[in-house]
């Protein structure tokens, strides 16, 4: 792959130039629509909302949702706003990244590197727990947490994202250590290195791209997680479902600006990893996982 | 809290320390009041258990009028770590005594002679086997009808007493070019509807008959035919974009002026006041034409799951105590738009929908017209109740005609019991 | 495998054990976690479960409850709509954007995060801006209008059997970017030279990406299938924030019917049987990929 992260050198006329542009315009302004409402919106006075203006910019500029949903506004009995939650979304996200990860790029190198009869049947097996939808194993999983003392807790959280992760994980490190040179591997073999010694020197550092694209996956699943934060985070519930709290009122009256504000602020920690690693991202991608 | 994990989960928990660790004197309360008003007049019974040594433990679960709570609830019990006190609604209260998981409360109810002061229909809900297994908090009722005073008084519409006077005054809005009735089209809502319009067609007798005791007979007749198609005129005023629409924002038409009326439950008063209108000057409550004197209701409580430790049971009797005491009652309907579970309570808090409210109940009560919502899990389980949300919504929703509707409302009972 | 030239000694033969040992938890996790549940919902569905589970069996009562009811009918045929069209046009979109953002584009890395920050929001309110948007009173119609174009009309999202396709349009702006992403890798990793060989023997434009480019880049077909079929049957979040399965019952598709009978209607056994009918779908249509998949390799 000589020209890897280089554009195409298919050459295009003027006018064929223009219609692409214009087409990329277009499908930016597509993406960037809701992102316009949520913003405009919780930067205005409720009132205006209400009184029907709900594409328009604010007439009134305001912050105060912001802080409102930070810090202010009622999450249950305690009006602490979205800020304690934060740090609880945090606690779980990290270790459960990291482990899935880790397990991920250790599986991915036992099928591809260490293959021994069956490894293809587990494989399988793996990757079609990626299927499974989260509803059915709800009332299973609240059992085996109960009896192992997890219930309620971030640990349990993190044992489930970590369980519930790795499909995806092993899926991506497998496609990509699939295209590594297993000659590699076995001629340190022959000389003499164990299984985490080629782990550690010969397949980590070239790792970098599609670790970080496992990453992003496992961390926007994990972030963004309703259901399990609900049912196992007991005392310690993840910032969905504080956000959850803030919007779902079912009687009480809607404050449209906060609940934008709100939803941002959840989504902050995400938005960063995509525009930050994006570039890391596509290149990720492309160094691997798309191969079959 | 059990092994090691546990002492482990401990451990993060006190560093995060936002909450504590429990402790048997705590209680810990699961439940959907988790934003603005609902949730601050909460805090009235928090800070009212704190004056008893009593810590307070938040479970805060919102959406979908408590389903999320009630899953999480489900994960919860499984696991084998019950919350104290749960905020629940009607049948779920009588299902979750069968499974036989909740405390009994009546040493508390005997000492405050719970018995005389509760509504019968409430304590339907709240008594198991004859023991008390829960505290109810409030009673909304959903036989309300919001509308616009100044939009009304420009039209020359005085306030309907039965129903062809308001069809008359829908039609006289719809005339003049506006909404006559702000409705926004989710299941609940529509059936929240249909709970005044059941009322109005036949009175609480039929309304007993045919979704209390699923009568199929009751349920198939002329009367049904009826009522549908008065939801069917209901729709006709409707304007074009009502599908999906939140009911806040319906009763936002209202408020500005863009529609008349809106038929929602007593919850929506809380909307008008955050606007700064002022009931009887700027907005009008009465009951849907035809049901003076019925009061269709839903009724929040806490359940109590049962404890094993002597201080976590006391503290969980004390908590009983200080949801029935006059003072929060008071405080919380006040604050929530419904109206005290008991009806001895102090009326002055109140404004004048909510002391008509609280008059009404008291009568409906003594009268004996007093019956749960249909639309709001008071009539029926759940299964029933989401049954009778598809016909009604799908009829609504002009799948099939009020004859069909009646017909497939026989069925669809029939199949979800 | 490994080549043990110099005799089986202990650490060779703990060499060959490490890699199996390495690989247990995850596996011994997937039996309890996956297939130890999927056993249980299976167990479930042959039960009278209502609020909780019930270990009394009535054979396939809940399966025949099931495809009596219409409602279910109704989640089948749109998950079929929603999900042919989700994948297909997802993939259209993002093949699309992929290669005309590979012609040397300026500003590329300004576009790329705009496509792809959709997926890192959670629809919990997204979907609130997306009914906004669609909705004909407040959203794109009435700002139309208010620009004088009266006559446009978009109502979708109110009409019973339109509104599935919105969902899908909310749900393909989810989405497309992050399948983008994964076609610009496939392309950037095709060989220039491969391209340039052509180009001199006159290919046009068209036809060069049409024979070379888009056959070059199937293993990036496939791996968008999978996340996007996957997606497609697990979308819930959606659906409630944007229709509420509404209007009326009109966009539900079996991930919200299977919760609403599991957790809302008390009827944990219908809901267990409708989660076994997904599985087998997805087995069914997964099975296939992971044939050719593994096939592949030997």
């Amino acid at each position: 792959m000589a020209s890897t992260g280089q554009d195409t050198a298919v050459r295009t006329g003027p006018f064929t130039r223009l219609f692409i542009y214009g087409i990329l315009l277009v499908f930016a302004l597509f993406y960037l629509m809701p992102l316009f409402v949520v913003i405009a919106n919780s930067l205005k006075p409720l009132g205006e909302i209400t009184g029907g203006n709900m594409m328009a910019l604010p007439v009134v500029w305001t912050l105060e949702p912001w802080r409102q949903a930070w810090s202010v506004a009622q999450i249950g009995v305690e009006p602490t706003g979205l800020k304690p939650y934060f740090l609880n979304s945090i606690l779980m996200v990290v270790p459960a990244v990291a482990i899935s990860t880790v397990l991920g790029a250790l599986n991915g190198y036992v099928l591809t590197k260490w293959s021994f009869r069956g490894d293809k049947i587990i494989f399988g097996l793996l990757l079609f727990s990626c299927f499974i939808p989260f509803q059915i194993v709800l009332i299973p999983m609240a059992t085996v947490l109960g009896k192992l003392g997890l219930a309620g807790s971030i640990p349990g959280l993190i044992l489930v994202h970590v369980v519930y992760g790795i499909g995806f994980s092993t899926l991506y490190f497998r496609n990509y250590y699939a295209s590594f040179p297993t000659e590699l591997v076995r001629a340190a073999m022959i000389d003499g290195a164990g299984f985490f010694r080629i782990f550690w020197r010969i397949m980590l550092p070239v790792s970098g791209p599609i670790i970080v694209v496992t990453v992003i996956w496992q961390f926007t699943n994990i972030w963004n997680d309703f259901l399990f934060g609900a049912s196992f985070g007991g005392q310690t519930q993840p910032m969905t479902v504080a956000l959850n709290n803030l919007v779902q009122s079912s009687t009480g009256v809607k404050e449209y600006n906060v609940h934008f504000a709100g939803a941002i602020l959840a989504a902050l920690p995400t938005l960063v990893v995509y525009i930050v690693a994006g570039r890391y991202f596509v290149r990720g991608l492309m160094a691997g996982s798309v191969k079959g | 809290m059990r092994g090691y994990f546990g002492r482990k989960t401990a451990i993060v928990a006190a560093l995060l320390a936002s909450t504590g660790i429990a402790r048997a004197e705590d209680v810990e309360v699961l439940h959907w009041w988790t934003s603005g008003g609902e949730a601050s007049a909460l805090n009235v019974l928090k800070d009212d258990l704190a004056t008893k040594q009593i810590g307070w433990i938040d479970m805060p679960v919102a959406g979908g009028g408590g389903e999320a709570a009630m899953t999480t609830l489900r994960a919860r019990v499984t696991a084998g770590d019950a919350p104290t006190a749960v905020q629940m609604l009607g049948f779920d209260i009588q299902d979750w005594a069968a499974e036989g998981q909740l405390a009994n409360l009546d040493a508390v109810a005997a000492e405050e002679g719970w018995d005389a002061v509760v509504p019968v229909a409430l304590q339907a809900f709240s008594k198991y086997d004859g023991s008390w297994v829960a505290a109810p908090v409030n009673v909304h009722s959903t036989n309300w009808v919001w509308a616009n005073k100044a939009m009304m008084d420009e039209l020359g519409i005085a306030q309907p007493t039965n129903w062809d006077e308001f069809v008359a005054a829908m039609q006289k809005v719809k005339d003049s070019g506006k909404t006559a009735l702000a409705h926004g089209g989710q299941p609940w809502q529509e059936a929240t509807m249909f709970d005044g319009v059941v009322l109005s067609v036949g009175g609480v007798e039929f309304y007993r008959k045919a979704f209390i005791d699923l009568d199929p007979e009751a349920l198939g007749s002329d009367q049904m035919v009826e009522a549908f198609n008065r939801m069917a005129t209901l729709r006709s005023f409707v304007d074009e974009n009502f599908s999906g629409r939140d009911w806040n924002l319906a009763s936002a038409m209202v408020i500005n002026g863009d529609a008349a009326f809106q038929i929602m439950g007593d919850w929506a008063k809380g909307e008008f006041l955050k606007a700064g209108k002022v009931p009887g000057t700027d907005f009008l409550c009465f009951r849907v034409p035809g049901t003076q004197g019925d009061v269709s209701f839903n009724s929040d409580q806490f359940a109590m799951f049962a404890q094993t430790d002597p201080a976590a049971q006391a503290a969980q009797g004390e908590m009983a105590r200080a949801i029935m005491s006059p003072g929060f009652q008071s405080a919380f309907n006040v604050v929530k738009g419904s109206v005290p579970a008991r009806t001895d309570v102090p009326n002055d808090a109140f404004d004048a929908c909510g002391k008509q409210a609280m008059a009404e109940l008291a009568e409906a009560s003594a009268n004996g017209t007093l019956v749960g919502s249909i639309a709001h899990g008071h009539a029926n389980k759940a299964a029933v109740k989401n049954a009778i949300y598809d016909v009604v919504t799908a009829n609504f929703n002009g799948e099939y005609d009020a004859a069909t509707a009646a017909q497939n409302l026989v069925n669809a009972v029939e199949a979800a019991q | 495998m490994a080549n043990h030239s110099s005799g089986a000694d202990f650490r060779t033969r703990l060499q060959e054990w490490i890699p199996k040992l390495v690989l247990s938890p995850s596996l011994a996790a997937m039996l309890v976690f996956v297939y130890g549940f999927i056993a249980f919902t299976i167990f479930l569905s042959f039960t009278d479960s209502k609020m909780l589970p019930s270990y009394d069996l009535v054979g396939l009562e809940n399966y025949a409850k099931l495809w009596n009811l219409s409602s279910w009918w109704v989640a089948v045929v749109n998950l079929f709509i929603f999900a042919s069209l989700y994948i297909i046009i997802c993939t259209v979109i993002g093949l699309m954007l992929a290669i005309f953002l590979d012609q040397k584009i300026r500003g590329e890395g300004f576009l790329r995060p705009i496509y792809l920050y959709p997926m890192a929001l959670s629809f919990i309110v997204t979907g609130t801006a997306w009914k906004w948007i669609l909705d004909p009173g407040i959203g794109i119609e009435n700002s139309m209008h208010l620009w004088g174009w009266t006559s446009f009309q978009f109502n979708w999202i109110k009409d019973r059997d339109m509104a599935i396709y919105t969902v899908v349009i909310a749900a393909v702006w989810q989405t497309s970017g992050f399948v983008m992403a994964m076609f610009l890798a496939g392309l950037r990793g095709i060989d220039n030279e491969i391209l340039k060989a052509a180009q001199i023997d006159g290919a046009s434009n068209f036809s060069l990406y049409r024979r070379i480019v888009i056959p070059l880049l199937r293993p990036a077909f496939l791996s968008a299938f999978v996340i996007l079929a996957h997606l497609a049957v697990k979308s819930y979040d959606l659906i409630i924030a944007l229709t509420g399965g509404g209007p009326g019952r009109a966009t539900e598709l079996p991930a919200t019917f299977m919760y609403s009978y599991t957790f809302t209607r008390n009827s944990m056994g219908i809901g267990a049987a409708s989660a076994v009918i997904m599985l087998m779908t997805i087995a069914a249509i997964m099975t296939p990929y992971l044939y050719a998949e593994l096939k592949e390799k030997t």
